[in-house]
């Protein structure tokens, strides 16, 4: 049975962990392109996680999407050893978003099970192009050594050095030995060392020298008193090598001798340490803070540890296990009520078996809102992918505006995010397209010139809000009013129509007040399948606005999964429940509380209001004696600030119930109105949750 | 190699293929097709949900797990007949929908092979007959073989005859 749950293929884990990394570093850019430039650190990760995806990628030959990788990893290893002043920031942005965009591609026809046929030589041409260019502004190490030094960061312990890879001619002709003195007093010797490296590069391979690491300022004296040693081989003879060495400035003394290969070979023995030339931290100064060296090695072999082991505990998990854990739990509860309650012990005296059995149900309780916390998932992640969006709406519209984001804490269960998010994204590009007006306009209307678009999440009661607000120029009455009566969609006369009312008519399938289709928006689709998904999960999306100010449009999403308290009635032989929120009141009215209208609906007076009553056995055809108001109970819930008396026959009792959806047969067949679900009770057997809202507007209806 | 794995793979079906569950309805005997079939239960106690058609009893608790159940009498248009000890519900599982199908008993398992199956005669007139996707020879009996699909999904077009 467990093998079901352990089936997390290779790619899964690719995928997930891909799927991750690409959200960190779109993150990443998003707030090197606020604070405009990149900070070392910045960089250093957008390398790693670059590194990481070709990594994998490689491993699960997708080599197109690893031949991105490294050449992005190249064009951040480029400004990792460059000034990146030079560069320009928003067109790496560019580069990078776009590189990012086409992984993601990638990535989701590899989820689909379709083959991963994505060709990027075009972008990668581009980021070569751009390298290139960079390189020819500042003196950095040629490409053939950036290879070489790529490939060795990814395995730092070596104890065989790495010869050239671009010296795919024969081998070397000639090995040297060669020590330079400088002159005393020039200072910075270590510096100078390392300009003869970099010359000798492109001449020789195998190149050794002593001291190992030339960075650090303390080789400097090293230098001045032992010389700088150093061993290669090249296919030059030993005249241009000499003259080579001797461009050196302040050279005092240059012993130039050739070696022969055994003695080459020797050498390369003796040295324990591993080839390395400067890493990241080539030219001391470039990024503000210096490491010391041998530390600094050891550090980055931790960070170019994959990201999962990293930052903080969290463990990924499979939501099918998730699932069945939550109904294990859900049937504990059953089970235990059903041992709490078990008919055998009626009657009998149990003073002990009472308190363990509290003991009992204080720990099955306190599992169940563990489990279901572990559902709960932050809104964090879903806020934060917004930020993308309004950046290239921003970009394509032309307008200015910054996004907001208050209450990302709030946690949602995670089958709730996955249907708001698409409505979420379609609602912040509404506020741009249609909400945030162009700058200018702005100004002219005396508002600041950055748009401003909010999202909050807060939780209220047994629902989740989510606010989308932009303070643009408002839905437009009128105009809404105009399409709606010409599509024929409303036909109570316009002034029963509440602004709130009208502004929901945005909501419509097929409405839309835009006069031509633009890439956006303007086909009248988006509002209506955001309605229908946010409907999915149980909630209402509310729509409010005022002209000139701005838009608000509300997603309220209900707890769906959580276990709420609900009460117990009965009506004949059927058990229903209602959420207790929902409930104000119940009694037993007297008989000449209710009356019937001319209509033939029956209300009853309360206190000085009227409220309609439903009842329960009528509504669903149920058999059951009770029928007189004076014998049954009333139970006034109220959704929505509108309130309606149900009547039942008696009340059973209050418990705490997990609401589970109804069959998927039947949810396919029929929505019935009213039912929100169904919940297992304590004694096994079904009763059916009752829907506030739905009773109360089909009621209105009728 | 390659042809082993294959072979192996076409065992594995064999095994389920061709072999049908029987269960009677009053006197008349059908067969579904035993993959469909998830496990057979006893009859237990059913709750009602309103406004679904009469053959749509209401759903069960199995085990933690929420399952409508429907009553192939009422679905082949035949009397109801008060559930006995002998009742059973066979749950089957199709694309992921799960749905309990009351019957009077329920017999055995046979296996029919390809060949003795064949396409059921063009009457319109019996209700049934939409349901049977083919017709068995075991020995000398014949045996309605059911159309899982067609049970789950002919529903709306009537609901529609309904209606009109």
């Amino acid at each position: 049975m467990y093998d079901e749950y352990s089936n997390e293929t290779m790619l899964d884990i690719y995928v997930f962990e891909t799927e991750q990394l690409l959200e960190q570093l779109e993150q990443l850019m998003l707030n090197c392109e606020k604070e405009t430039g990149f900070t070392s650190e910045a960089i250093d990760e957008i390398f790693r996680i670059m590194h990481t995806i070709k990594g994998s990628s490689a491993m699960m030959m997708f080599n197109d999407i690893s031949n991105l990788a490294h050449s992005m990893e190249d064009l951040f290893y480029c400004l990792r050893n460059g000034k990146n002043e030079i560069a320009d920031n928003s067109f790496i942005s560019d580069l990078v978003f776009e590189g990012i965009d086409f992984i993601k591609e990638e990535i989701e026809k590899i989820k689909n099970g379709i083959s991963a046929d994505g060709n990027p030589t075009a972008l990668i041409e581009k980021i070569k192009i751009f390298i290139k260019d960079l390189q020819n502004d500042v003196q950095f190490p040629d490409p053939g050594i950036k290879k070489a030094i790529v490939e060795t960061t990814g395995s730092i312990a070596q104890d065989t050095y790495k010869s050239n890879p671009e010296d795919g001619r024969a081998p070397p002709k000639h090995a040297f030995k060669a020590v330079l003195h400088f002159e005393e007093g020039c200072e910075m010797e270590n510096i100078r060392a390392y300009s003869v490296v970099h010359n000798l590069k492109d001449i020789t391979s195998d190149l050794f020298h002593i001291p190992e690491n030339i960075i650090d300022n303390d080789s400097s004296k090293d230098i001045k008193q032992n010389g700088f040693h150093m061993c290669f081989t090249t296919d030059l003879g030993y005249g241009e090598i000499q003259e080579v060495l001797m461009q050196t400035i302040f050279l005092r003394e240059l012993i130039l001798e050739e070696i022969d290969k055994e003695e080459m070979e020797r050498i390369s023995k003796n040295k324990s340490k591993p080839y390395l030339v400067s890493e990241s931290d080539e030219k001391p100064g470039i990024h503000g803070e210096k490491l010391n060296n041998p530390g600094t090695q050891k550090s980055k072999t931790e960070r170019e540890t994959p990201l999962s082991s990293g930052h903080q505990n969290i463990l990924s998990v499979d939501v099918a296990k998730l699932d069945r854990l939550m109904d294990l739990v859900g049937e504990m509860v059953i089970a235990e009520a059903m041992v709490i309650q078990n008919p055998d012990l009626a009657g009998m005296e149990l003073t002990n078996f009472q308190k363990a059995a509290q003991r009992l149900d204080k720990i099955t309780k306190e599992i169940q809102d563990m489990v279901m916390s572990i559902r709960m998932v932050s809104l964090t992640a879903t806020f934060q992918k917004m930020n993308r969006i309004v950046r290239d709406m921003c970009k394509k519209l032309d307008k200015e505006a910054k996004l907001v984001i208050i209450g990302e804490e709030t946690e949602v269960d995670k089958n709730v995010i996955e249907h708001i998010s698409d409505p979420l994204m379609h609602l912040v590009r509404n506020a741009l397209d249609h909400g945030i007006e162009s700058a200018e306009e702005r100004e002219a209307a005396g508002k600041p010139r950055y748009g401003t678009i909010t999202l909050e999440a807060k939780s209220s009661g047994s629902d989740v809000l989510i606010t989308v607000r932009d303070d643009g120029k408002g839905l437009e009455r009128e105009k809404i009013l105009n399409k709606a009566r010409e599509k024929g969609l409303i036909s109570k006369s316009d002034s029963d129509l509440t602004d709130r009312e009208i502004y929901n008519l945005i909501l419509l399938p097929g409405f839309s007040t835009k006069d031509n289709v633009t890439e956006f928006s303007g086909r009248g689709v988006g509002m209506d399948v955001v309605a229908r998904n946010i409907e999915t999960i149980g909630g209402s999306v509310i729509v409010d606005s005022a002209p000139k100010s701005g838009t608000t449009i509300t997603l309220k999403i209900p707890l769906t999964l959580a276990i709420v308290d609900g009460m117990n009635i009965r009506v004949g032989k059927s058990l229903f429940t209602l959420p207790t929120i929902s409930i104000k009141e119940s009694f037993r009215p007297n008989a000449g509380d209710t009356f019937t209208d001319p209509e033939g609906n029956e209300m009853i007076m309360v206190r000085g209001n009227c409220y309609p009553i439903l009842r329960l056995h009528e509504y669903y055809n149920i058999a059951t004696d009770v029928i007189d108001f004076t014998e049954g109970i009333i139970i006034m819930v109220e959704h929505d600030e509108k309130a309606l008396c149900i009547f039942a026959d008696e009340l059973v009792g209050q418990q705490q119930i997990v609401v589970k959806s109804l069959p998927r047969y039947i949810r396919d067949f029929k929505k019935i109105k009213g039912l929100a679900g169904c919940t297992l009770l304590g004694d096994g057997s079904i009763s059916l949750i009752l829907d506030i809202g739905g009773l109360i507007y089909g009621w209105n209806v009728n | 190699m390659a042809d082993i794995i294959e072979n192996t793979g076409e065992l594995e079906e064999d095994t389920l293929k061709g072999r049908y569950l029987t269960f009677s309805i009053g006197n008349e005997s059908y067969s579904i097709e035993v993959r469909y079939v998830t496990e057979i239960i006893g009859i237990q106690a059913i709750t009602e949900i309103p406004e679904l058609p009469d053959y749509v009893k209401g759903i069960i608790n199995l085990r933690g797990k929420i399952i409508p159940v429907m009553d192939v009498r009422l679905r082949f248009k035949k009397e109801p007949r008060e559930y006995n000890d002998r009742t059973c519900v066979i749950v089957i599982d199709i694309r992921d929908i799960s749905i309990g199908l009351i019957v009077d008993t329920v017999s055995e398992v046979i296996t029919i092979p390809e060949q003795d199956i064949v396409d059921p005669p063009k009457m319109n007139k019996s209700f049934s007959n939409r349901y049977v996707k083919s017709i068995g020879k075991v020995g000398n009996d014949v045996k309605l073989l059911i159309d899982c699909e067609k049970l789950l999904n002919d529903d709306e077009i009537e609901s529609l005859n309904e209606v009109l």
